[in-house]
């Protein structure tokens, strides 16, 4: 593209700082999605953290769903690999940058190493629901975020690759079913789960703990396991919890109030 | 597929495809349109219709109309943002309407007594085709800078246009021409890789044989 190095990391430096916004922004207050189905899952578990001191596994998921309602309430975000998982991999990076009292520079690194893990998802499997299930979105964004928290901690190269297999391998098959096909349910919650098993999947390879199944094995075995998700399970909101009686008559009920529509 | 492309874009939430891809479609038949309206009218079909409402994609595509970003933060109060820049929305879901792509949305914009349909579709990760310009289908991503224009289906109107194009050191990168019937008016997207001087569509606008002549930005 005939940038500089210095131009690049100035852009990824611009994308941090919006994530940087986001994370403090989501669990300020209890937003509203723009359905109402949802709002201030995120505001509501810091809440309950902050009393209980349970550490940086609920905080962090505190942050994901935090980001995560700022996408459903209609807020500025950054993709990371998308917008339905946008929660993940800053709410990882960004509480273990607290943590470990890391700078913005090393965290910007660490969003390249999971840009090149999400290439690599993109290009032998998927970063889309609708072809491969929550595993292409939620499990994508665990492992890019795993790999870049190795980095973050100083964890070797290899040890960051063991922790984005053991993220994908933990979500492997994992159905894309959103309720009324909306980015919310079971969106927002899986935003959550998706933070936890990334950062279990640092710990457990900055531990030594060794993937026995190569990461690029098991990107690919990702990508022909989405291939094998029945369409009803790709975000057409037609299977799982989606079609479920609640599911339905949440469905139904969202798609009467959006019957033609005559603002003045 | 590039760094930025995994880490981004930055957008309005919550979708690619139903809010960001919306606000696309809108800034593309705006700039398509060449003005505000004074009226749009939005016709929601297929996902677009089922799930709009929960996706903001008629605000999405309101604020595209009115030229704001896929990361302007005003796309959550775009009613309140048009009736404020003077211009009347008017939002239909239509429904299931099995012809048309599953995220599609058709544009009827409207200024004085100038008035112009454009179709788009929403394909994923925010990229977007609009598929009816007016009377022509057509197959328009609006990635790369664009002259259009509308002209008599005469001999020499291409050469001529290329020409200005190669004298400007313009290169193209894809050409189409669109028409309903034979020896009627042309519909010509030349898209090009570098930036086109405003200079010609003075100069083509000039011809008596076309009819309207108009630079799109590239996205």
């Amino acid at each position: 593209m005939g940038k500089t190095e210095e131009e690049i990391v100035s852009a990824m430096g611009e994308r941090y700082d919006v994530m940087l916004h986001v994370y403090m922004e989501g669990i300020e207050e209890e937003t509203r999605s723009v359905s109402g189905l949802t709002g201030g899952e995120g505001y509501r578990l810091m809440k309950y953290e902050e009393k209980h001191s349970g550490g940086l596994y609920p905080r962090a998921a505190a942050r994901a769903m935090g980001i995560a309602n700022v996408n459903a309430s209609m807020g500025r975000i950054v993709a990371a690999p998308t917008a339905g998982s946008c929660g993940i991999l800053p709410a990882t990076l960004i509480s273990l940058a607290e943590q470990h009292h890391k700078g913005k520079e090393e965290v910007v690194n660490c969003l390249f190493t999971a840009s090149f893990i999400g290439e690599a998802i993109a290009e032998n499997a998927s970063l889309s629901g609708a072809e491969g299930g929550c595993q292409a979105e939620c499990g994508s964004a665990a492992a890019m975020a795993a790999g870049a928290g190795v980095e973050l901690c100083g964890g070797t190269p290899g040890q960051a690759a063991d922790a984005a297999a053991f993220a994908l391998e933990a979500v492997m098959g994992l159905v894309c079913d959103p309720v009324a096909g909306l980015v919310e349910c079971p969106c927002i919650k899986r935003n959550a789960f998706g933070t936890v098993q990334a950062l279990l999947a640092i710990d457990m390879a900055l531990a030594g703990i060794k993937s026995i199944i190569p990461a690029d094995e098991v990107i690919t075995a990702m990508g022909e396991v989405g291939r094998s998700i029945p369409e009803s399970l790709r975000e057409t909101a037609r299977g799982g919890i989606a079609a479920t009686p609640t599911g339905k008559k949440i469905a139904e009920r969202l798609t009467k109030s959006s019957d033609p529509h005559f603002p003045s | 597929m590039n760094a930025f492309d995994i880490i981004g874009p930055v957008m309005i939430g919550p979708s690619s495809s139903h809010t960001a891809g919306a606000v696309r479609i809108g800034n593309v038949a705006r700039n398509i349109f060449g003005k505000q309206p004074d009226k749009a009218e939005i016709r929601l079909y297929n996902s677009f219709s089922g799930t709009g409402r929960g996706h903001g994609t008629d605000k999405a595509l309101i604020a595209g109309i009115l030229g704001y970003a896929p990361d302007d933060g005003r796309i959550a109060n775009a009613y309140e943002e048009a009736k404020r820049l003077g211009m009347k929305p008017v939002v239909r879901f239509l429904g299931e309407y099995p012809s048309f792509h599953v995220n599609t949305a058709e544009l009827l914009l409207q200024k004085g007594k100038e008035k112009m349909r454009i179709t788009g579709k929403s394909v994923g990760g925010g990229r977007i085709v609009i598929t009816r310009i007016g009377e022509y289908e057509t197959e328009y991503t609006g990635d790369y800078p664009c002259l259009m224009t509308v002209h008599r289906d005469i001999p020499g109107v291409v050469s001529e246009v290329t020409g200005y194009l190669a004298g400007m050191k313009v290169n193209i990168a894809f050409m189409r021409l669109y028409r309903t019937q034979k020896g009627s008016r042309v519909l010509m997207m030349v898209e090009t890789d570098n930036p086109i001087p405003f200079e010609i569509e003075g100069l083509l606008s000039s011809r008596p044989y076309i009819e309207k002549a108009a630079i799109l930005r590239g996205m």
